[in-house]
């Protein structure tokens, strides 16, 4: 549907990639680790590598939390956009998939947070 | 001899002498030119003269019965203050409720005056224009009014410098902004069935009720003698809201699925709108009126289900998703206590841990939710906190494109799993944190692409820097004294003094 309005009612979006200085938006989620209340919001460059997403971004937004040091990495599984992708940890979060406003979750099996409670 | 005096005018002619026939048929300019805002959006009106004007209510005895109202009420603030009304309320933590609802509620009432003096101009019938005119003075009425009960807090309390200035920036104040702003640049049917019936009358208890009943069990007279001055004047909205409904839904059966259809889109705004308001009676009032849960039950599912079972001889149906915000009744305070708890670093209010009897009264209130899901997170907090390690996420929220709430709220029939929508428009992807905020994203999609999300617009470099403390100087904070927790505040401190000086005398 569109907007019923006195006139013509056609917008630009107000968060274009282009307006955020060569990053793209990548939203991140631990799943079943509710003590981060929410999915965060990150500006990062298409062509930063996947593995640098784990290894220097994520340490930066979870390690505040117990489970984050017992992960074990290769049994991660990773949704993006909801589906599920095997990410190339060399390759670039353009050659994973990811584009502006992309949606990362990632699951922990065998860690359920704080004292079992998905915290 | 001079003629015999007629007698007075009975209050019902008098009513009729004074607020109709005041107009007239424009003949230089077509009425639709004159008026071009109300039949847009589709709304059929055949008779403007069906409106049956809910409160009988002529300028002069407005102007009357308010002055009588403004009269005590200034006169017990003007006491509150001589008498350091604010040493006699519960605990400062309370001064935090304040907080919130002076930069969050008291702006949007005076964008809810903007909206109403916008629409008391746009209809072609007098009725609902007088009705309007007078709604706007109100607002404007309640503004002034709250900041004024209000304003003692400030001589001694952090956050409640700069309300307007915050309203317009903060990350959290934008979802009470973004509400109004919403309805305000709808067209005039869409902002009454947005304003006066979706949050004046079948929320309206859930925000005010907690408020002013919080007010008067944490002693806080100024607020309470706020609420009564208000209390005759929401009641007159709230009829309005109602006869709003009728009769457009009397005018024509064409109308019936428009006003559906906004029905549930404001009723889900206005629940998203009142997380706020949960977690302030769950975890902000130091002495507790009833939980959020107890309120959504009394005020939504048993008077809003007796309203709709009225409506239901229209062909109206409930708002599409109660039965979703029934179920998150039993978490959603909790929820967006944890969005604040890990935010405090960023906000103009105090958050804290409860203490203990503090949380025995949430597992309480809450048997089937509070402890399974959120006790021990708030109890881990607790002891990060004890060694020194209080908890404050470091990276931005992702933020709903709708309502602009952090996406930190579950799915009901999972709540260990958040809730994430989706949308694309014109290449872009867009993100929704339920059914009903996606429906509403996807209903006006245009509308929503514009939205100034706080977090967005921090990364695009339009508030203050890349740094919190830049963005925090932005929206006008004290840095170390507005923000963070509870424990280790300036508020606390002085608080402390005080008590201490109490136990002394």
């Amino acid at each position: 549907m569109s907007v019923i309005s006195i006139g013509k009612y056609e917008f630009e979006p107000l968060d274009k990639v282009e307006n955020f200085h060569g990053n793209q938006l990548t939203y991140i989620n631990w799943e079943k680790h509710l003590m981060f209340c929410s999915p965060v919001c990150l500006p990062l460059p298409s062509e930063m590598p996947f593995g640098a997403l784990v290894k220097e971004v994520l340490p930066g937004v979870y390690k505040k939390h117990p489970d984050f040091e017992r992960i074990n990495w290769d049994a991660v599984k990773w949704t993006l956009n909801g589906e599920s992708i095997s990410p190339d940890m060399s390759a670039s979060l353009a050659e994973n998939g990811f584009g502006h406003k992309s949606l990362l979750r990632f699951w922990t099996p065998g860690l359920d947070g704080i004292e079992g409670t998905h915290s | 001899m001079a003629e015999k005096r007629k007698k007075k005018l009975g209050i019902k002619q008098r009513y009729s002498m004074l607020t109709r026939g005041l107009d007239w048929e424009t003949s230089y300019q077509p009425m639709d030119k004159v008026f071009p805002y109300d039949n847009y959006e589709g709304i059929i009106i055949h008779d403007w003269e069906g409106w049956e004007d809910p409160f009988r209510l002529t300028m002069d005895a407005y102007w009357k019965f308010q002055s009588e109202k403004e009269k005590k009420l200034y006169a017990v603030i003007d006491s509150f203050a001589q008498n350091n009304g604010h040493l006699g309320i519960t605990d400062a933590r309370y001064v935090n409720a304040i907080k919130l609802f002076l930069t969050g509620i008291s702006p949007a009432e005076y964008q809810a005056a903007r909206g109403f003096t916008h629409v008391g101009r746009q209809f072609r019938g007098v009725g609902p224009r007088v009705a309007c005119q007078m709604q706007a003075i109100d607002e404007l009425r309640h503004a002034q009014t709250q900041i004024h009960a209000m304003s003692h807090y400030n001589k001694y309390f952090d956050g409640l410098h700069s309300g307007p200035h915050m309203y317009d920036r903060v990350w959290y104040l934008s979802v009470p902004k973004s509400f109004f702003d919403d309805a305000r640049t709808a067209g005039p049917f869409e902002f009454l069935t947005s304003i006066s019936f979706a949050f004046e009358y079948v929320l309206t208890n859930l925000l005010f009720v907690p408020f002013m009943s919080g007010a008067a069990f944490n002693g806080d007279m100024a607020t309470v003698t706020f609420g009564f001055s208000a209390q005759s004047d929401e009641a007159r909205h709230m009829t309005l809201g109602l006869e709003v409904i009728k009769f457009m839904l009397e005018q024509d059966e064409r109308n019936i699925p428009i006003v559906q259809r906004w029905m549930d889109k404001w009723f889900w705004r206005g629940t998203r709108m009142l997380s706020l308001v949960g977690m302030m009676m769950d975890y902000m009032l130091p002495k507790r009126v009833m939980s959020w849960s107890e309120a959504w039950e009394i005020y939504f599912t048993e008077a809003g289900g007796a309203l709709f079972e009225d409506l239901a001889r229209y062909g109206i149906k409930p708002p599409k998703y109660a039965d979703i915000a029934t179920k998150e009744a039993e978490h959603i305070s909790h929820q967006a206590w944890n969005i604040f708890y890990n935010y405090t670093h960023a906000a103009g209010f105090h958050t804290w841990i409860p203490e203990k009897e503090e949380l025995d009264w949430l597992s309480e209130k809450y048997p089937d939710t509070f402890d399974k899901y959120y006790r021990k997170r708030f109890e881990h907090f607790a002891e990060e906190e004890k060694a020194g390690r209080r908890f404050y996420n470091d990276t931005l929220p992702m933020l709903c494109q709708t309502c602009q709430i952090p996406m930190g709220f579950t799915e009901m029939d999972d709540p260990t799993t958040i809730s994430l929508r989706s949308s694309e428009y014109k290449g872009n992807t867009y993100h929704t944190c339920s059914d009903g905020c996606k429906d509403i994203f996807d209903y006006e999609p245009e509308k929503y692409i514009q939205a100034w999300l706080p977090v967005h617009q921090i990364y695009q470099g339009n508030c203050g820097g890349a740094e919190v403390a830049d963005v925090l100087k932005w929206y006008n904070m004290n840095l170390g004294a507005d923000n963070m927790d509870y424990k280790g505040s300036p508020d606390q401190k002085l608080w402390d003094e005080w008590q201490a000086h109490r136990v002394k005398a």
